[in-house]
């Protein structure tokens, strides 16, 4: 988490000062429930995280010159500057690679769950991560109704940060509480306060390990505010004042260190020391980036599919 | 023994199932004792349980779970009921399996069948051809065979090609078009075929538009023209070459495609021609789609709006004057 929200502090820094091209979308006050979402998953297993789990990926194993080199525009990033900012991804280790149009990667999940199901594989789950906004699209919904007629073991962790872009709940669904769908789905539904790490390390870990167990597929809805606009290009004006003295408005950080301290499991110095070195990470993973070459529209080879002896000789 | 295009489909399918462990059919109404709406299935399911899946009827899903499967080792098929149906996936085809090698690295093996193209009696939503859309994108490969022994042999090469391939089968010729036997190999991926030579004009068409340029070319020998027929094979990749060497020979191009008119296969076939082959033509280049409306359910609208052999033969008599 405080990795996660040093490294996206001075993303959104660098993006201020001209440094990044594009967009940067952060997952303020999203933390606690992303982390959580990482933290239980095994090698073998999968993540389809979406805009706002940086921590997820993180706890997942995304290695922070991924960001960095993919935000900065290296040729030695991961998506090689063909992609950029959160759409990046590693396949071929179970981090899913996200595309914009929101719902999709739920049954993408489902699929690579069927693979390691069809293989013989055992003991796997995927978690796939949605907001409520994605959550209202036809991608969304077939994407539960098949996880659920193939039974995989899947736990998907739908964040309500109160707003789909400027948005707010009562103009993106009508239903009396979102968890409620997971009965209409065939999924097994839980609650959890997404401000609050404990009960986002309780919840979600406990729906990972039902889903592993062979349980039905899980659906876990978080309640946060979004701390921050949809991307940092957006003031996020149309917050109102009274959304943000909501208890789910609280920042998850502050009450995870609070927690910390108040349970006496660290002094205030180990936290001191615990953000120097989250910065100190940090600044080595831009530093790092930040000298590599970018990519040369005259060195690319251009060509979208693998099987380069069938590739259209189109000029 | 003789064996429709529709049995070349199911036994190209039978063959894949049993020579690879990662090939699975999903789709509508595949599985069980049904065996798909064409019954392009029949049978599969019992003879190799757990691998001939029915899905909702959810084409985005059924697109993002092959995909899924594929960038995990899979080799699904996918079966769209209808051609049409597939606009509804267009999202994971396009925007998931048509970026992903692109983006990742990592190429996704899927391959979708289209049942494509008008029937008597089919309506607007029962008859499209999409396959233009599907080659306008990047990072997927679009084939339409015309017979029965391409439709065996390029199934086939569809599931063992690494990227997605959008196989775009022909409803008309599942059970008109009829072959002795099947064919051990083809010919490669993105390699067009000469179906019949000729001298005076060629025609360049893909699918079941095959047989009707076949047939003008029959019917204009008794009016002294020897027209060439190029059969595409694929529209994506397009083979250029084949295509400029007959120009080269018959120095007349008509193209002939039964998707909508706007842009498409043939408009892409001209513009190259156009292009790369202006000094070996002695007329302007024509083309001939279907109308610019939604396909009719009548039979007697049906058969006028798609290019027929009449059509065909009219726009060849006036391009062999000029």
């Amino acid at each position: 988490m405080l990795l996660t929200r040093t490294l996206e502090e001075k993303l959104v820094s660098l993006y201020r000062g001209g440094l990044i091209t594009g967009g940067v979308y952060i997952g303020k006050g999203q933390e606690a429930v992303s982390v959580a979402c990482g933290l239980f998953l095994q090698k073998g297993d999968i993540l389809a995280p979406l805009i706002r789990d940086q921590a997820g990926r993180s706890a997942f194993g995304e290695p922070l010159l991924d960001v960095t080199r993919t935000y900065l525009g290296s040729r030695q990033g991961p998506m090689r500057g063909r992609d950029g900012n959160i759409h990046r991804g590693r396949p071929r280790d179970n981090q899913l690679a996200m595309i914009s149009h929101l719902g999709a990667m739920v049954s993408v999940t489902v699929g690579a769950l069927m693979a390691k199901r069809f293989r013989g594989e055992k003991n796997f789950v995927g978690l796939s991560c949605i907001g409520e906004g994605g959550m209202q699209t036809g991608a969304f919904h077939e994407g539960m109704n098949i996880a659920a007629v193939e039974q995989v073991p899947l736990v998907v962790v739908a964040t309500n940060n109160h707003y789909a872009y400027s948005t707010p709940n009562d103009r993106e669904f009508a239903c009396h509480d979102l968890v409620d769908r997971a009965m209409g789905y065939g999924f097994e539904g839980y609650t959890v306060d997404g401000t609050d790490l404990t009960n986002c390390l309780d919840v979600i870990g406990g729906a990972v390990k039902r889903a592993r167990a062979g349980r039905p597929p899980q659906l876990v809805v978080a309640s946060i505010l979004r701390l921050s606009g949809h991307g940092e290009h957006d003031d996020a004006s149309y917050v109102t004042d009274e959304i943000k003295r909501e208890p789910f408005a609280r920042d998850c950080v502050k009450v995870a260190e609070q927690t910390i301290v108040d349970l006496n499991l660290a002094d205030a110095e180990t936290l001191a020391e615990w953000r120097r070195d989250a910065a100190a990470q940090v600044d080595q993973a831009i530093s790092t980036a930040q000298k590599e070459a970018a990519p040369e529209g005259d060195e690319e080879d251009w060509c979208a599919i693998s099987t380069r002896d069938i590739v259209d000789s189109l000029e | 023994m003789s064996i429709t295009y529709l049995e070349a489909i199911r036994e190209a399918q039978a063959k894949l199932l049993r020579d690879d462990e990662r090939v699975f059919i999903y789709g509508q109404d595949v599985g069980g004792t049904f065996g798909g709406a064409f019954k392009a299935t029949k049978g599969l399911a019992k003879e190799f349980p757990g691998r001939v899946l029915n899905t909702p009827i959810s084409e985005d899903a059924m697109v993002g779970t092959a995909i899924g499967a594929a960038i995990n080792g899979m080799r699904p098929i996918v079966e769209m009921q209808f051609a049409d149906f597939s606009s509804t996936a267009l999202n994971q085809i396009l925007n998931n399996a048509g970026t992903h090698y692109w983006r990742t690295n990592v190429s996704v093996p899927i391959t979708v069948r289209l049942p494509s193209g008008g029937t008597k009696g089919s309506g607007p939503f029962h008859s499209q051809s999409m396959e233009s859309i599907y080659a306008h994108y990047p990072g997927l490969i679009v084939m339409t065979p015309a017979t029965v022994e391409d439709a065996y042999t390029m199934l086939i090469e569809a599931v063992a090609i690494d990227d997605p391939v959008v196989y775009c089968e022909h409803k008309y010729l599942y059970y008109h078009l009829k072959a002795d036997n099947l064919p051990v190999e083809g010919l490669p991926t993105g390699r067009a075929r000469i179906a019949r030579e000729g001298r005076d004009l060629t025609i360049v068409t893909y699918s079941a538009m095959l047989h009707e340029a076949l047939a003008v070319a029959e019917q204009l020998v008794n009016e002294g023209f020897e027209i060439e027929v190029v059969d595409l094979r694929s529209v994506k990749p397009l083979d250029t070459n084949t295509v400029l060497a007959s120009v080269a020979r018959t120095g007349r191009l008509l193209c002939v495609g039964e998707s909508f008119p706007w842009g498409g296969a043939t408009a892409e076939i001209i513009a190259r021609v156009s292009a790369e082959g202006f000094h070996l033509l002695d007329a302007a280049p024509q083309r001939l789609n279907a109308k610019d409306t939604p396909i009719p359910y009548h039979p007697n609208l049906w058969s006028a709006h798609r290019p027929n052999a009449k059509e065909i033969a009219r726009k060849a008599r006036a391009l062999l004057r000029e």
